[in-house]
């Protein structure tokens, strides 16, 4: 296996399909459908969802650290923590998939960069959604804290984190719906997500139609309802306030 | 005038005949409802050609609400009105009530004019096009027409040189007057007045009642007012009548409403009003 | 690591890979723009759809939004790479076979239609924050619904909308980065992994790469807030875009005034 063409393999090259044996061939065969799901699932599972909620979830904490640093350093040290976020938020992941990729060939899983690169990728969004939420805690809690002689550290642990928070969950949840549709972006290192899954069933075969729709229908199939909850809960929250 | 029973079995009023004694606003057992919240019920008058009308009474007794129902911002929950003696949002057909064609809903409207509380100006446009966006797009009228008619209005109200000007820049004063410029060229036989004046600083409410004196004054235009400047009611209105709980509690001409009213309620809500 | 050692030698290739690159960073900007205005046309017409009073047109538009952002980006790419394709070969005579026979347009339409789902939301939301009276003038004004919307409401939710659109627009640039898969296109990233042979990872994807993504995403924020500007000095919030550009002393920027007094004209910067 050629690592210059890690994706190649998987994917054919559309404008060499040959059209005589399209025409041949059914445009949905039910059999194909059949015998691909549980592979396409399988691959969901294993990878697509663990990406998905370990990337969230180092998004979630990592965040926070960058929020909090960018909100207590000093000013220098503060500004650069935050353009490095920014750096990496208004740049492809793509690039940053194929950089880690090879940066640390051999040393790494790729699975785990996988991770690794999403949960930080959106660590970057996730920290000025908890710079908004901090911000957001009214001026009187921190001069209260001060009346009572608290420490800083506590102050943040048990005053400003707890209350900024709350209204950061519906937006964690937005966040982890992108990635989870971003994770095909993993098939450039070659990691067996649903898509790569996909294209690796149907490529052999020459069957495109089914184990795409499959992949698309299961997409939708788990991001739309997320996303109902994910907006019932800011409506929710929205009335609390 | 049609009782509720009459109502009920035939077409209360002559259809498309508008002769002169056609009344211009007849409301017929309208019924309004937000939710269980009942504004309006059984509500039944009419209003004359050129005759001017100020509704008054405590706030939530659905007198807006009345205005809103004339320019079809709120939907009707039940009963009639009658625009020249065409329905404007139902009619009658075959003991039915049904729905009248966005068609003709769109020819009475364009016969009513509205001024907010709020003066509601387009931020996106100057003042000269504020005034003459609608007469050009919607009844038809040439650039040149629109712009004529557009800068005498802004003679009228007093605002000769701020044709060009955007709203934005304008105080309170001075937009509620281009909104009356606005509502005017569209030559509306009937003007809704919704509390005018609420918005504006005490100074400038005395030169936007005067604008609406003089139009009162040199035209025919029928008026539905609602406001609390009883002073102005009083010399620009032919009629006023009382609300309370979405009802009509007592109605006459504003002389006798305003120094001898035979309601325990309208003697209270003005007195709280005027300060007695 | 080799970076540290090598790098004056690194300029050089890079000098002589420059063509390539530069082709690659050509291909990139027009998949960004071409699908950037294709995501923006149905953005607007599905926003507008979705937002409008008829369900005739509102169901429509939402299981298109739905689908075309809930499936992802790579889905979409797939199924119009290998499925659309299909319709042409089991109907020979179809006409516009073109399309599809371009694995760049493909690109372009699977960047417009998922970015251009994501943007009818922000257009649908901004339509909905047009203050009420807005909408009750042009009806009290009797405008039709397009007219209104033309000519009063979407002027105004155009400055409402600009934020949201200018994310998007970032996201669809590091979108596109995906088009490095599709064959017979050679991107920006594409072009980056080949000159990851004669140099190294650091080089190529870090420091050119990454840098040169970054300065792109940099140029659509600062272009949109210009026209965020614009759309606000528009509707008479803020100074106008000569007057931010302006070195002269600072214009004072004029507030919208809630109590209703006259506006003194700004003299600063007003030189028109």
């Amino acid at each position: 296996m050629s690592l210059e063409n890690l994706y190649a393999q998987e994917i054919d090259d559309p404008t060499l399909i040959d059209e005589e044996e399209v025409r041949r061939t059914p445009f949905w065969d039910w059999d194909v459908a059949i015998d691909a799901f549980p592979s396409i699932l399988e691959a969901f599972i294993k990878y697509t969802l663990l990406v998905t909620v370990l990337g969230t979830l180092i998004a979630a904490v990592l965040g926070l650290v960058i929020a909090v640093l960018i909100l207590t350093l000093p000013k220098p040290l503060a500004w650069i923590v935050k353009w490095l976020a920014n750096f990496i938020r208004m740049t492809p992941i793509v690039v940053q998939l194929i950089f880690v990729f090879w940066a640390f060939l051999g040393t790494i899983e790729p699975l785990t960069m996988g991770i690794i690169v999403f949960g930080v990728h959106y660590a970057t969004y996730m920290s000025e959604v908890y710079r908004a939420g901090i911000e957001s805690v009214p001026k009187g809690q921190w001069e209260a804290t001060t009346a009572l002689s608290m420490s800083p550290v506590r102050t943040w642990q048990k005053v400003v984190i707890p209350q900024a928070l709350r209204s950061t969950v519906p937006s964690l949840g937005n966040y982890a719906i992108s990635m989870f549709k971003d994770t095909p972006f993993l098939i450039v290192i070659g990691v067996a997500e649903m898509v790569t899954a996909a294209s690796a069933y149907g490529a052999p075969l020459s069957r495109h139609t089914e184990v795409y729709t499959i992949a698309g229908l299961i997409f939708l199939a788990a991001s739309y309802p997320t996303a109902v909850l994910v907006n019932r809960l800011e409506k929710r929250l929205a009335y609390a306030h | 005038m049609p009782t509720p029973t009459e109502a009920a079995g035939t077409q209360p009023s002559p259809a498309a005949s508008s002769s002169a004694d056609t009344p211009v606003i007849e409301f017929v057992d309208v019924e309004k409802r937000f939710g269980d919240n009942v504004v309006l019920k059984d509500l039944n008058f009419q209003v004359a050609r050129g005759e001017r009308v100020t509704l008054i009474g405590p706030s939530g007794s659905g007198k807006t609400t009345i205005l809103r129902l004339v320019m079809t911002l709120e939907e009707l929950s039940g009963g009639y009105i009658y625009i020249d003696g065409q329905p404007l949002t139902h009619e009658q057909r075959g003991g039915k009530r049904v729905p009248v064609s966005k068609k003709q809903q769109k020819a009475l409207r364009t016969r009513i004019g509205m001024v907010f509380q709020q003066f509601n100006l387009f931020p996106n446009m100057t003042v000269l096009e504020n005034i003459t966006e609608a007469p050009i797009h919607v009844l038809g009228q040439t650039k040149a027409q629109a712009v004529q008619k557009a800068h005498s209005l802004l003679e009228q109200v007093g605002l000769p040189d701020k044709a060009d000007a955007h709203p934005t820049s304008l105080s309170g004063g001075q937009q509620q007057r281009v909104a009356i410029a606005r509502a005017l060229a569209m030559d509306p036989e009937i003007l809704l007045l919704d509390e005018v004046t609420s918005a504006l600083d005490p100074e400038v409410v005395g030169d936007v009642l005067n604008i609406l004196r003089e139009v009162a004054d040199t035209t025919n235009v029928t008026m539905l007012i609602v406001t609390h400047e009883m002073g102005f009611a009083r010399d620009v209105s032919h009629k006023v009548m009382m609300f309370d709980g979405g009802r009509v509690v007592e109605e006459g001409h504003p002389e006798q409403i305003f120094t001898n009213p035979s309601h325990e309620r309208t003697k209270k809500f003005l007195g709280a009003v005027l300060g007695h | 690591m080799e970076f540290f050692e090598d790098w004056p030698g690194y300029f050089q290739v890079l000098w002589n890979w420059s063509d390539r690159l530069l082709d690659g960073l050509w291909v990139t900007i027009q998949l960004s723009i071409y699908g950037g205005l294709l995501a923006f046309v149905i953005a607007v017409a599905l926003g507008l759809m979705a937002g409008s009073p008829s369900l005739w047109l509102r169901a429509p538009a939402r299981v298109l939004i739905e689908v075309f952002r809930g499936i992802s980006l790579v889905v979409l790419l797939f199924w119009l790479m290998y499925i659309l394709p299909l319709l042409w070969m089991y109907n020979p005579g179809l006409p516009f076979r073109g399309i599809v026979e371009s694995t760049f347009l493909l690109g372009v339409f699977a960047l417009g239609l998922n970015y251009g789902a994501y943007g009818a939301e922000a257009v649908r939301a901004s339509l909905t924050t047009v203050p009420k009276g807005q909408w009750e003038a042009t009806t009290a004004l009797s405008m039709s619904w397009p007219h209104k919307i033309r000519r009063v409401i979407f002027p105004q939710a155009w400055a409402l909308m600009i934020p949201s659109l200018t994310n998007l627009w970032v996201h669809l640039l590091k979108g596109s980065a995906i088009a490095y898969v599709i064959p017979l296109v050679s991107d920006f990233t594409a072009q980056l992994n080949q000159l990851r042979r004669p140099t190294d990872i650091w080089f190529s994807h870090a420091f050119i790469g990454l840098v040169i993504y970054f300065l792109l995403a940099l140029v659509i924020t600062v272009f949109m807030q210009a026209l965020e500007a614009r759309a606000k000095h528009k509707l008479g919030r803020g100074p106008s875009l000569r007057e931010i550009l302006s070195p002269a002393p600072k214009a004072v920027i004029p507030e919208t005034s809630p109590a209703g007094q006259p506006q003194q004209k700004s003299t600063a910067g007003g030189e028109r």
